[in-house]
């Protein structure tokens, strides 16, 4: 075979108190699909960041076309013909989506005085995104978008420039089925015309619908490089996690109790008409496609966003928060879909992202009991497995599925009545997954109500007691676990699609 | 929440300081019979066209999140720089170009220095600018030994007061610079670069920007239209001050922020900067026409500030 257009070899990398990368061998041929998975914190995006330029190697070579070649800074790599696609969002929110989809790529010559020409950006950006079967307002500030569209911007940015490797870091999580179908077709296509593609998920079913190689990394270090197809599901978790997993999904029966939400004909923005309830011991999933509004329900009942029309019940008592701070005092909790922006801030520690909403508890007199919120957070960090040297770290140094779990912990803390998920597995690793199905089943046990959103079919399938079904803003069914199909789920989700066409 | 478009809560944004400004214009109109001449409205862009040049750099600054404490001190060392080499008995054509590409050069380099500061060694910009701002101010005393240069050539008072057709000169000059800011800050990359790196500088830099290039560029062009300012007011007390531009730092900083531009970088607009300063111009002048004692004005316009930025943020909501 010919020389591979990019060899990584003995990276090593840094961080106080980690080695993220311990000598690890990477390299991808031109027109494959090479697959890099492990558990959060393995090292995958450490080792991508280091490609893109945006981190420094500790050691290491990297030869591209066989040549050796040193990466100093995100414009090399640029240089190089390598895109990345990072994990936590990178867009400017101040500027709009054609702006950030050709950001950096502005026309060449730095004259303070030469206009850029912006109806060529926006043409631009629409192909691109056209490309992603995408129809998104381009002059629309990013910082409007979900997680999801902002996750399209994203991969858009990184197609509108001519890349010979393109790294995906995590471009399903927060994508349904139909945007992954789009996204699968376009690496395809990059494929035929020779373009290198790493791509790093969680969803191991992705792997093997798209991947050619896969390479497993476990704790900073390379466990096995092999082809995609000799490889089974098992095995591939069996080398990321280091041990047998034994069932995905541990799902439990509970037998129902009583009532704890009531939604009836709620109506608020593009929601119509949201009538459900949910029980004691139930976990209550969402399906939908990107835009079906699932969101945005949760961020009603959560009071981040005001109603129209409706009611709303918990347990028994009429519920119409204001704001977050009034749905937390009710016993409400959100888990958002945008970790980084909603959820985590970034420049506190673990120990204070994880009590920041319950801090009341451990007041004593005056002050924060340091010592009791200490052992809070070590006990929900050690229960999450949350990877980090201590919980005294800043969440920025986390890796993006361990940030997930800091949140996690925070509700967990809040002693809330309910918990609303929004997309929870997100970026998690199948192990972690696996721990956070279990606490969803100790917190429906412990007759808390868990609503669960998410694009993951196969997850609503293997935990959900009953899963509601949206399409543009509507309800479009609630299927009972027994009766509930992939199938049947797809087509609920698309009643309203080809008519949403010719609307707008 | 809507998509709203950015254009939209843009101009939004600057019709509430618009709102509080036809405001304040109608009301000394009624309060003053001397106010709405031709003679004192053009007198009032004349004395605002030196901090409101000077607003200008500052707002591209605080577009990318930073601040400039320096450019009160600039105004007084350039000031000072041009008036000291326009002493020195070259002929006239050549005294001109020396004195006033003197001033100019200092403002470049200041900014150079203020860039290089915040983004090679990674000093917040306040310390940096903080610094700058006593080191300039105490070399124009040096330099000076604390008296004002005068004595300087004849034509050098013109500048501040000639006219073009009906405009002061210093007028047009403000004209100018903030017609050419706003097309580079909505039409060119550098503009939106600038928004990029106060929008989200980590965002930026993987976009393959040199945000340090964009940082330093902001702090020149900060110090050059310090300097610039420096030096048409040097040229309209006809002479070299080193206590000029005391405390203008805290104007400029005041007239950007009630134009609407955010501190925290990444949002506001040149527009904005100007009718925030012509805004904190015309309540001093009106103050003076109604003969409001100077210490009163003081108060009323910081009242005034706390207002216009409050209307701004109703607007918004
Ligand atoms: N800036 C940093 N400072 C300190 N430690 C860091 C930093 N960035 C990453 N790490 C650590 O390096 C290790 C590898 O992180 P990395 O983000 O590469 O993991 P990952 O495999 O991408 O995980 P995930 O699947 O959760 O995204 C983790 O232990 C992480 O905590
Ligand atoms: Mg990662």
């Amino acid at each position: 075979m010919a020389s591979p257009l990019l060899a990584m070899t003995g990276i090593v990398k840094e961080y106080p108190g980690v080695r993220a990368l311990d000598r690890v061998d990477f390299d991808l041929y031109a027109g494959e699909v090479h697959c890099l998975v492990g558990e959060n914190g393995a090292g995958k995006s450490t080792l991508m960041k280091i490609l893109g330029g945006a981190v420094q190697m500790d050691g290491g070579t990297i030869a591209i076309d066989g040549r050796q070649t040193v990466i100093n800074s995100p414009v090399d790599a640029q240089r190089l013909g390598i895109g990345v696609i990072y994990q936590d969002f990178r867009l400017v929110d101040e500027l709009n989506v054609a702006e950030n989809i050709v950001l950096g790529q502005e026309p060449a010559g730095y004259g303070f005085l030469t206009a850029l020409d912006r109806k060529a950006e926006h043409r631009r950006a629409r192909e691109v995104l056209a490309l992603l079967g995408e129809s998104l307002d381009t002059r629309v500030s990013a910082g409007f978008l979900s997680a999801a569209k902002r996750q399209i911007v994203e991969i858009a940015k990184a197609l509108s420039r001519n890349v010979r490797i393109l790294v995906m870091d995590e471009p399903s999580a927060s994508l349904s089925d139909h945007e992954l179908n789009n996204l699968f077709a376009i690496i395809r296509r990059l494929k035929s015309e020779g373009v290198g593609v790493i791509y790093i998920s969680h969803r191991l079913e992705e792997i093997f619908s798209i991947g050619d190689r896969v390479t497993i990394l476990r704790d900073g270090s390379r466990v096995e490089t092999g082809a995609v197809q000799g490889m089974d599901r098992r095995t591939l978790i069996r080398l990321m996690v280091g041990r047998e997993l034994e069932q995905e999904f541990p799902k439990e029966d509970c037998t129902p109790g009583r009532e704890i939400l009531r939604v009836e004909n709620l109506k608020a923005g593009m929601l119509k008409d949201i009538s459900f309830s949910l029980r004691e011991g139930e976990i209550f999933g969402i399906a939908g496609l990107v835009g079906a509004g699932r969101s945005e329900l949760a961020h009603v009942l959560f009071g981040a966003r005001s109603r129209d029309s409706g009611s709303v019940q918990l347990n028994g008592e009429d519920f119409d928060p204001q704001s977050p701070g009034e749905a937390i005092e009710a016993g409400c909790g959100l888990l958002s879909e945008d970790r980084n922006r909603y959820g985590l801030i970034l420049q506190m520690n673990i120990r204070e992202n994880v009590t920041l909403s319950n801090l009341r508890e451990l007041v004593r007199g005056l002050v924060v009991d340091r010592r009791s919120e200490r052992t809070v957070a070590e006990r929900f960090a050690g229960q999450l497995k949350i990877k980090a040297p201590s919980v005294e770290v800043s969440v920025e140094t986390l890796s993006g599925g361990n940030r997930q779990k800091v949140i996690l912990a925070r509700w967990l803390f809040t002693r809330s009545k309910l918990l609303i998920f929004d997309e929870p597995t997100a970026g998690i690793d199948v192990g972690a997954k696996r721990e956070i199905y279990l606490l969803m089943n100790d917190l429906v046990r412990r007759g808390i109500g868990v609503i669960m959103i998410s694009s993951d079919l196969s997850e609503l399938l293997g935990m959900c007691d009953r899963i509601a079904v949206m399409c543009n803003g509507r309800i479009t069914g609630i299927l009972q676990r027994q009766e509930a199909t992939q199938e049947a789920i797809l087509s609920l989700a698309t009643q309203f699609a080809e008519a949403e066409d010719y609307a707008g | 929440m809507p998509a709203e478009r950015p254009t939209l809560s843009r101009v939004l944004s600057e019709y509430g300081i618009g709102a509080a400004f036809v405001l304040e214009l109608t009301l000394f109109s009624v309060l003053s019979p001397h106010f709405a001449t031709v003679d004192n409205l053009l007198n009032v862009t004349l004395q605002t066209s030196i901090t409101a040049i000077i607003a200008v750099g500052m707002t591209f600054v605080i577009l990318t999140a930073g601040i400039d404490l320096s450019v009160g001190s600039i105004v007084a060392l350039s000031g000072v720089l041009t008036t000291v080499v326009l002493r020195a008995d070259l002929p006239v054509p050549l005294a001109y170009a020396a004195g006033l590409g003197a001033g100019l050069l200092f403002g470049v380099l200041s900014g150079t220095a203020a860039g290089i500061f915040v983004t090679k060694f990674r000093i917040t910009p306040f310390i940096v600018t903080l610094a700058l701002m006593t080191i300039w101010r105490g070399t124009a005393f040096v330099i000076t030994e604390g008296r004002p240069v005068w004595e300087l050539p004849e034509g050098f008072s013109e500048i501040a007061r000639a006219r073009v057709s009906f405009l002061p000169l210093p007028t047009l000059i403000m004209i100018v610079v903030f017609a050419l800011a706003h097309f580079v800050l909505t039409r060119t990359k550098f503009g939106r670069y600038v928004y990029a790196v106060g929008g989200n500088s980590e965002a930026a830099r993987l976009a393959g920007i040199r945000t340090d290039r964009v940082l330093i560029q902001v702090y020149v062009l900060s110090g050059l239209l310090s300097a610039l300012s420096g030096i048409l007011l040097a040229s309209r007390v006809n002479s070299g001050q080193p206590n000029a531009g005391l405390m203008y730092e805290l104007d400029v900083i005041a007239a950007v922020v009630v134009g609407g531009t955010s501190l925290f970088g990444g949002r506001g607009t040149v527009i904005g900067t100007l009718i925030g300063s012509l805004l904190i111009g015309v309540l001093r002048n009106g103050l003076n026409l109604m003969n409001v004692e100077s210490y009163v004005q003081q108060v009323v316009v910081g009242v005034v500030i706390l207002l216009a930025v409050m209307m701004d943020r109703l607007r918004k909501r």
